[in-house]
């Protein structure tokens, strides 16, 4: 990895670690999964190089599906090391509190466009959080983080992943989780249609009530 | 508040959520005094909701009645009865409650209905000195992540489908083990694990903050019905493979709230292994690790007492016609306002 200049920690996260530096004169977040000492180091090994295989081949067949994704410069498999574009932007995590209820549906829906191309497209995004999602100066919406995704055009695939979302939305926003989860479901019907739309939020149902402690769950 | 002839004042909690009938008595200032427990073990299968709840009515007054002689208190010298209103099975929850209805009419004194949940964190609190931690709660019933935010105890990573405790306790009665009193089949997985060597490849599966079970326990059951591998081997996967998804999920929310303690809870607490990766996170977190002693991290009355007196103190009381039993009540439905 040459041409890098003293990374800058950043985010020191559970799944990896990342770094803010220069590399060969651009700006660009060094993600590496460091060894984790809770796990045996066999299945460490197993977890870090399959997520670091993964992770940019689903980064980058979102991008050719048109949802905005950082620019992948470098996998290094050994080191367990991504190299991409550094996205310069404010985490909706935060935006989300921040901005006005009109401006706040509009990033939702448009959320919900976006997943939908993914899951359109066989990407499940694995880790659906506002702070997951970052909004450039040119008013788009880049999903990051892709560790956790898979590819898979499974009911249960998606409504795992959208479950995900909902659940994402209740514990960070739980003022206006609702709203905000009916409006990414809208943006959502837009791109797969009303009938799949509907498909996969029976599938929602379905996950939820397996769940142990449900009150909508049948039978008692 | 008829009856209070001392100068302090007790609270009796009554637990029944599961397999465990417990009675806890304490002070108001969080003295544990009593703590009785009397477990349930099924001759064969799994807990039935049915029998636990016989199990319970039949032990109900010798645990009472043993709690009130540890305590060295009498019946009227008790201001308040807290119970175990939920989550749980429905009979044996049932059981629990119309005892403490019971005793709250007969002694005329208020009734406050806990959940279950809010009183294994509360307790946690109160016996490791811990004011603001992200909590690991693993037992037979639950698998939860959670940690305080504005009013309520958030859950941050859940189980999708079985519990943690749920998992070990199917394998272990797949593969013919044995529980007895003193040694749940839990221990039995952990002592068998502690000989395994071979890490065999299993489901790990984390999606997103949430973590599903049933697959890496189809898995291990298919490979055991094999018969290919060895017991200690399997055990030892299933602790490493289910230990670590946990443990990731914690790690997870930990970097998001950044809070500086870890609590680890719960009946299946009381695995070493489990405990070392717990520790290992918190470490690398800068955060204070501590683990609940096995008496006060399984089901047990001394939490409902507890998390009971603090609701009451602060203005929470179930009149008798509002305490039916809440069979699937959330952690996250619970307004705290004790906390700050």
């Amino acid at each position: 990895m040459g041409g890098m200049k003293q990374p800058l920690l950043v985010k020191k996260g559970a799944e990896a670690s990342l770094y803010l530096a220069d590399w060969h004169g651009r700006k660009v977040i060094m993600k590496k999964r460091l060894p984790k000492k809770y796990r045996l180091s066999e299945l460490d090994e197993q977890i870090k190089t399959y997520r670091t295989t993964h992770e940019p081949q689903l980064i980058h067949k979102a991008k050719k599906t048109g949802v905005p994704t950082p620019a992948i410069f470098l996998v290094d498999v050994k080191n367990a090391t991504i190299i991409m574009e550094f996205v310069e932007g404010k985490q909706v995590k935060k935006l989300l509190s921040e901005v006005s209820k009109s401006e706040r549906q509009r990033l939702c829906f448009r959320i919900g466009e976006l997943i939908g191309r993914l899951h359109k497209n066989g990407i499940i995004h694995g880790d659906l959080t506002t702070s997951n999602m970052i909004l450039n100066s040119e008013g788009k919406i880049f999903f990051v983080d892709f560790g956790l995704g898979e590819k898979s055009k499974e009911l249960e695939a998606r409504g795992v992943d959208l479950h995900l979302m909902k659940r994402a939305l209740q514990s960070t926003h739980f003022r206006f989780a609702k709203e905000c989860f009916d409006t990414v479901i809208e943006g959502y019907s837009k791109v797969l249609g009303s009938e799949t739309a509907k498909n996969v939020l029976d599938k929602i149902k379905q996950i939820e009530k397996r769940g142990r402690y449900i009150a909508e769950r049948k039978g008692d | 508040m008829k009856g209070k002839k001392t100068s302090e004042s007790y609270c009796l909690g009554i637990e029944s959520t599961a397999d465990d009938f417990g009675v806890g008595i304490s002070t108001f200032n969080g003295k544990i005094l009593a703590n009785i427990i009397s477990a349930y073990i099924p001759p064969e299968g799994g807990i039935h909701p049915r029998e636990a709840a016989r199990h319970h009515a039949k032990v109900g007054n010798k645990v009472l009645e043993e709690a009130f002689q540890k305590a060295g208190i009498k019946p009227r010298d008790l201001s308040i009865i807290s119970f175990s209103q939920g989550p749980g099975l429905g009979p044996c929850l049932r059981t629990g409650a119309t005892v403490a209805r019971a005793l709250a009419s007969y002694l005329d004194i208020p009734l406050v209905g806990v959940n279950h949940c809010v009183a294994h964190i509360e307790i946690g609190k109160l016996k490791t000195g811990a004011e603001d931690p992200v909590t690991l709660y693993v037992s037979g019933g639950n698998t939860i992540v959670s940690a305080f935010d504005s009013g309520r105890y958030r859950v941050f990573g859940e189980t999708l489908d079985v519990a943690l405790g749920n998992c070990l306790d199917v394998f272990a009665r797949e593969a013919g083990l044995h529980q007895r009193v003193g040694e749940p089949f839990g221990a039995v997985v952990e002592k068998l694990a502690a000989n395994g060597k071979k890490l065999i490849h299993l489901p790990y599966t984390v999606k997103g903050m949430d973590m599903s079970f049933s697959g890496l326990l189809t898995a291990v059951i298919n490979l055991l019905k094999k018969g290919e591998y060895k017991l200690e081997d399997l055990c030892y996967s299933l602790q490493e493979t289910a230990f670590s998804m946990v443990t990731e999920v914690t790690e997870r929310a930990l970097a998001h709230t950044e809070k500086k303690e870890v609590l680890l809870t719960g009946g299946v607490a009381a695995n070493k292994r489990l405990q070392l990766m717990i520790k290992a996170i918190a470490e690398e977190h800068d955060a204070d690790f501590s683990v609940m002693p096995r008496e006060f991290a399984v089901d047990n009355g001394a939490m409902i007492a507890w998390t009971g007196i603090l609701a009451y103190k602060h203005g929470v009381v179930t009149p008798i016609e509002k305490s039916f039993v809440k069979l699937r009540w959330r952690l996250d439905e619970v307004e705290v306002p004790w906390v700050e």
